[in-house]
Parts: C-alpha cells; sequence; structure tokens
C-alpha cells in the first residue's frame, strides 16, 4: 500500500485504465456521465483517460492495432479492444477489503436478516471462485455491538419505522446536557459505528439531521404519521467519526496522566503532545460545558485541566460544592 | 507516473498479453511504443526494471522464461488466464449486498481497495448499485496511523518491531511480532500475532501503538500462524465481562442526574426520600468505573452504600481540588 499520495493516484489511474476498456466493452453505448459516476471520476477526467487509451494498443500501431472508441452525442462504445477484454484480477489487498466487509456484514444478524445473509454468502462462494483466493484473509471484523438492553428494545422499533416510512415518537437521554427529552424525528437509517449502534434521523425539534445513539434511547414509538424528512436532509460523513466535534464552540486545554489517557483514545483530540512520565498534553473540543465537567469531575485530577480559565472555575467550583455536601451529610 | 509513462506501461501489458512467445527487454524495447530508441542502454534496462516493478505492484503476473534453452537471456509474457478475472455472474441481490459491503469501511487504505476491487468487478460487466439502502449501515474506520503499516505487515507475512504503550501505564516497551491478523472488534482494532520476545501470542490495540512500525526481516517469512487460528476469539477472550454486579444505594438531586436516574430502580420504600431528592438503586460492575461515572454528577448525587464506593467518589472530588489548588485541600 502505498502511502506518498501523488504516485499513489498515478498507480490507480493505471488500474482504472486497465479496467476501463472491459468495462466499456460490456456497456455499449454507455453515457459519459454514467460511467464516470460508475468509476468515480469526472467526465472530464474519463474523456482524458480515454483519449490516452485511444493512443495505446498493439505493436505495429496501426489502424487495426490500436485501441478504437466511438463517440456518438455523450455516449462510448469500443470498436476495437486491442486484446484488452477482462479486468486484471483482484490484488490481495483489494480482495480482503472486500470479503472481509462482506464477511463481517453476513455474520452480523443485527445487519444482515436471512435475505441478506443469503446474498452474502452466495457473493462470497462467487467473488471467492472468480478471484481464486483461498488463503485465510489477516482481516477479521465483527460489527456486533457490546449492546445494551435498551438498544436490542429500541432497534426492531426504528427498523419497522424505517421500512413503514413512519414518524417515530422518541424519549432520548441527551449525555452532553444530561437530559431526558420526548421528540419526534423522521428516521433516516440504522448505523453501527465503532462498536456502537446509531439512528440518523430528522429531528423535528431540532430541526436539524441528528445522530442518536441506540442504548440512550428509552422509549420508541412508531406513529401514524408518516415520516417526512426534507428532501435535502443530508447524511452524514462519518470519516472523522460520529460527532462532529470540529465544529464545537469550547477548546479545553488538559494534561492527562497515565490513567485519563483514555480520554485522547476514547474522544477526539485535536493537538496531542507527549510529556515526561507518560503525561499527554492534549487540547479538545467540546459543545457543552456541563458535559465537560462531568466528565473531568470524574477522572479525580488524573485530567488536569490547564484553561480556559472559566472551566478551571466551574471545575473547582464543582469539586468544593461536592465535598461540602458530604461533610454536611 | 507521466501520462507518456502511463501510456507506455499500457502498451506493454498488451504487448505482453498479445505473445505466447517469451520477449526479451531488448525485443520489447523495439516493439512497445514509449521506449526511447537512443540514449544509453543503462537508462532503458533502468526503466525497464521500474516499469515491471510498477505492473507487479499492480497485481499483474509478469512472467519470465526462455523460449528454448538455446536462448541467451530472459523474457518475459503475461499469461491471459493467470492475469484475467475469471467469469463472475451477480444476482441482483447478491451486488447489492457487494456495494454495501464496499461501503463499510472509513478508512484510506480500505475503501481504496475496496473500491479497487469494485471496478474490476464491473468491468467484468457486473452491475453494482453503490445506493442500495440496508436495513442497517455498518462503517469501520481505521484511523490510527500504525493501522496501515500492520495491515500490510499482515498481508506480506512480514515480522514488524514497534513502541507500544500497555493498558495506562506510561513505560513504553519495544515489541518484535510476526503479525497473524487485524481484527476489529467492538469498535477497536487489534494486532493478534506471535511476540518474539515473551515467545507467546499476544494481542495489541493497534491504537497504543507509539510511533512508527519498522519491518523486520523479509516478506513472506512469517509462518508461525497456527493453521486453526481463530483470530476474533484471540481479541474477544481477552476482556472478562462476566464480573458481578453489584447493588449500590445513591441519593440523587429532584430532576438531577438523568443519566443515572435511568439505569437505576427507584427505593419509595427508603426513609431516605424527600422533597430534595430520591434514593435509588444502581447495579455496579467496576468500583472504579462507576466512581468516576458518579463523581461527574458532583453534589447531585451522594453515595450511600457500600462505604467503598462513598470514599473512592470522594476521593475523585478531592483529587480534582488538588489538581486545580496545587496541594491538599479540605479533609
Amino acid at each position: 500500500m502505498n502511502r506518498n499520495p501523488t504516485r499513489e493516484t498515478s498507480t490507480e489511474r493505471l488500474s482504472r485504465l486497465l479496467s476501463l476498456v472491459p468495462y466499456l466493452l460490456a456497456r455499449p453505448g454507455i453515457l459519459v456521465t454514467e460511467a464516470a459516476e460508475d468509476l468515480r471520476i469526472t467526465p472530464a477526467q474519463l474523456r482524458k483517460d480515454l483519449e490516452l487509451l485511444w493512443m495505446c494498443g498493439l505493436p505495429g500501431y496501426g489502424p487495426g492495432d490500436l485501441i478504437d472508441l466511438s463517440f456518438e452525442e455523450d455516449t462510448i462504445t469500443v470498436s476495437h479492444d486491442a486484446g484488452m477484454r477482462r479486468p486484471l484480477r483482484l490484488t490481495g489487498a483489494e480482495a480482503t477489503a472486500l470479503l472481509v466487509a462482506l464477511r463481517a456484514i453476513g455474520d452480523t444478524p443485527t445487519v444482515a436478516d436471512p435475505q441478506l445473509r443469503s446474498a452474502v454468502d452466495r457473493a462470497v462462494a462467487k467473488i471467492e471462485s472468480a478471484v481464486g483466493q483461498a488463503q485465510p484473509a489477516g482481516v477479521v471484523v465483527g460489527l456486533a455491538a457490546r449492546e445494551s438492553a435498551r438498544a436490542e428494545a429500541a432497534r426492531p422499533i426504528l427498523q419497522e419505522a424505517i421500512t413503514r416510512h413512519r414518524a417515530v415518537g422518541l424519549r432520548y437521554y441527551t449525555a452532553s446536557r444530561d437530559e431526558i427529552t420526548e421528540r419526534v424525528i423522521d428516521p433516516l437509517r440504522l448505523l453501527i459505528m465503532d462498536g456502537r449502534s446509531y439512528l440518523e434521523a430528522w429531528c423535528r425539534r431540532a430541526e436539524d439531521v441528528r445522530m442518536f445513539r441506540l442504548d440512550r434511547v428509552d422509549r420508541a414509538e412508531v406513529l401514524d404519521e408518516p415520516a417526512d424528512p426534507p428532501a435535502d436532509a443530508a447524511r452524514s460523513d462519518f470519516s472523522d467519526g460520529v460527532w462532529r466535534q470540529d465544529d464545537a464552540p469550547h477548546t479545553a486545554t488538559l494534561m492527562l496522566r497515565p490513567d485519563a489517557r483514555w480520554i485522547a483514545e476514547y474522544y477526539p483530540v485535536q493537538e496531542s503532545a507527549e510529556l515526561a512520565h507518560g503525561c499527554l498534553r492534549v487540547t479538545m473540543k467540546y459543545w457543552d460545558p456541563s458535559w465537560m465537567v462531568r466528565l473531568l469531575l470524574g477522572q479525580g485530577g488524573e485530567a488536569v485541566v490547564e484553561g480556559p480559565p472559566e472551566l478551571v472555575t466551574r471545575l473547582r467550583d464543582r469539586a468544593l460544592a461536592a465535598l461540602q455536601a458530604d461533610q454536611d451529610l | 507516473m507521466s501520462t507518456v509513462r502511463t501510456e507506455r506501461l499500457v502498451n506493454l501489458v498488451l504487448c505482453l498479453l498479445s505473445t505466447r512467445q517469451y520477449l526479451t527487454a531488448e525485443k520489447i524495447r523495439t516493439l512497445v511504443a514509449g521506449y526511447p530508441d537512443g540514449g544509453g542502454d543503462d537508462a532503458f534496462f533502468r526503466m525497464f526494471e521500474r516499469d515491471k516493478a510498477e505492473l507487479r505492484d499492480l497485481g499483474v503476473p509478469l512472467e519470465s522464461g526462455r523460449n528454448s534453452s538455446f536462448d541467451t537471456t530472459e523474457g518475459y509474457r503475461i499469461a491471459r488466464r493467470d492475469y484475467e478475472l475469471g467469469d463472475i455472474d451477480l444476482e441482483p441481490d447478491e451486488a447489492a449486498a457487494v456495494g454495501l459491503a464496499a461501503r463499510l469501511w472509513d478508512s484510506p487504505d480500505l475503501t481504496g481497495a475496496a473500491h479497487g476491487a469494485l471496478m474490476k468487478l464491473r468491468a467484468a460487466g457486473v452491475e453494482v448499485d453503490q445506493n442500495v439502502q440496508a436495513p442497517v449501515e455498518p462503517r469501520v474506520r481505521a484511523a490510527d496511523p500504525a493501522f496501515a503499516p500492520l495491515l500490510a505487515a499482515v498481508q506480506n507475512k512480514q515480522a514488524v518491531t514497534f513502541d507500544y504503550r500497555k493498558g495506562t501505564q506510561h513505560e513504553v516497551g519495544t515489541r518484535v511480532v510476526e503479525p497473524w491478523g487485524v481484527v476489529s472488534w467492538r469498535g477497536r482494532w487489534y494486532l493478534v500475532g506471535f511476540d518474539r520476545d515473551r515467545q507467546a501470542p499476544r494481542c495489541f490495540r493497534v491504537s497504543r501503538v507509539v510511533g512508527a512500525v519498522r519491518t523486520v526481516g523479509r516478506a513472506g517469512q512469517v509462518d508461525s500462524r497456527p493453521p486453526d487460528l481463530d483470530l476474533m476469539t484471540m481479541v474477544s477472550r481477552n476482556g472478562d465481562w462476566s464480573r458481578p454486579e453489584i447493588p449500590a444505594l445513591l441519593w440523587v438531586a429532584k430532576d438531577r442526574s438523568n443519566g443515572l436516574r435511568r439505569h437505576a430502580t427507584a427505593r419509595p420504600d427508603h426513609p431516605g426520600n424527600s422533597a430534595d431528592g430520591d434514593i435509588i438503586e444502581i447495579e455496579i460492575y467496576s468500583p472504579e468505573s462507576a466512581a468516576s461515572w458518579i463523581a461527574g454528577f458532583g453534589q447531585d448525587v451522594r453515595v450511600l452504600e457500600p462505604e467503598a464506593l462513598r470514599k473512592t467518589v470522594h476521593e475523585r472530588f478531592q483529587g480534582v481540588l488538588e489538581s486545580i489548588l496545587g496541594e491538599e485541600p479540605l479533609r
């Protein structure tokens, strides 16, 4: 796997060029736009690729030797393939990425119902036989989350609502504010991320797309009214995790002693610097100061807050009040 | 890679696919468009070596051999049956499953590889709709910097060495590991392999690898993997989740500490209930993590039982104050 981004793109391009002729051969007269979308490139890039292929062919490089493509309106057809009729075999890494993902899905009952499981099993068998890869992959993914009874109870109800396109009445615990609220949501999809189950939904209270952790759903009820999320309710990008911490308004600077280092593993942190004695200094964004105070109070001084000053004051006052209350008991 | 080189490599693949004879480098130089006629032999051979390496990186099965025992130099060809992806015909529901699988990864390495696989399947004529809805959409991230080199080491069967922080201890130790596999379990990635210093199989949390992963020895040398190895079991049996539950009795202020209340049972019979707060009972697994959770709510919660938990929570508050005031505050 090449980590050098410029070279990686060129290698990817060569790989794509080798697939392009057989791809087009299987789809005579395909629209340029459709092919570009399938191959995850722009139509302009696809035209560049085709111009390059047009110059390639067999030794002799005469009219009957070169790859020939015909354009009509916005469609492409291969008229001569110069012997490139099938794609190259999958590499070990490609086969692994696909087969491991398929097996992970097939092996997780909460993801794959019996029909999907059967489709997965058949797809795995066909791909394995086409690829000719029998060796163990060396990558295993368990998707199953350690689910609470609450998440188990909520899932079938939410699934039903999604299938029937119904709105849902939700009683939900918001950890950042330590609040339990009732709201009506239009469910979009269920997800499993980082070993936890989530519901992505349009929240009519927040008038925005929200992620709900299934183990924080205290009650879910399929309503009689149809789900009606705005057509442009955007699906989130999760490459940086579920919570878009980058947009959060507050930033704390924390010095994490060894017992509190888990914070930097569990929550996204911005900057991180190793200090002596196994300590780590991090900056961490957060939405709600009361949430940060709760996190830090629980660390018993293993996470030392260095700023902002109002967070230090608030934490100190909370700790003092708690000790006072203990003494009054 | 320049456009000129890309074009030359496509020509090279086409040429070697079309020949049954092994073609020597010299022959290739004269046949394939894109190799310079002039210039020194050294420059050509260096260029040809780089081209061969590039094709092998892509997985092109380049064969070398001689056409007859009279040939003095080796030639090259690509056997079509080794090059071409076999026939594959997926039913619509199978193709939909493949589309869902290709969306699983949120990791630069695995996402790229899955898309590469998908492109080849499409080129083989399979129609994969990437927008098929699934009942549950699973996502797996692999953002740790150590992930890609460890995955590569597993796939190349090559030993690795790296610095590793064990648990919350702050010492960092150097490990030498024969990698057997990487496993994602409950949202975390683990490396499973044979630890050469400890002479035993071990699991490592990928996020606790410190700094760079370096390879040891040559690729293809790791053969210690047991044939009946179950990677997932190796990782999952490491955690003991069957700890007994202990009941704890808490006072919680009215309308506060909802995070605790939703896991608790009310004790309406208890004399401690009043207008200010309620007595609740909660099952705890680990006194340490329960103390952190409970202490988070500050003066809105007080532990009545067990005494050990009350004391630990109290120490949390003291620790916080010490960390801020730098001295030993209230006793």
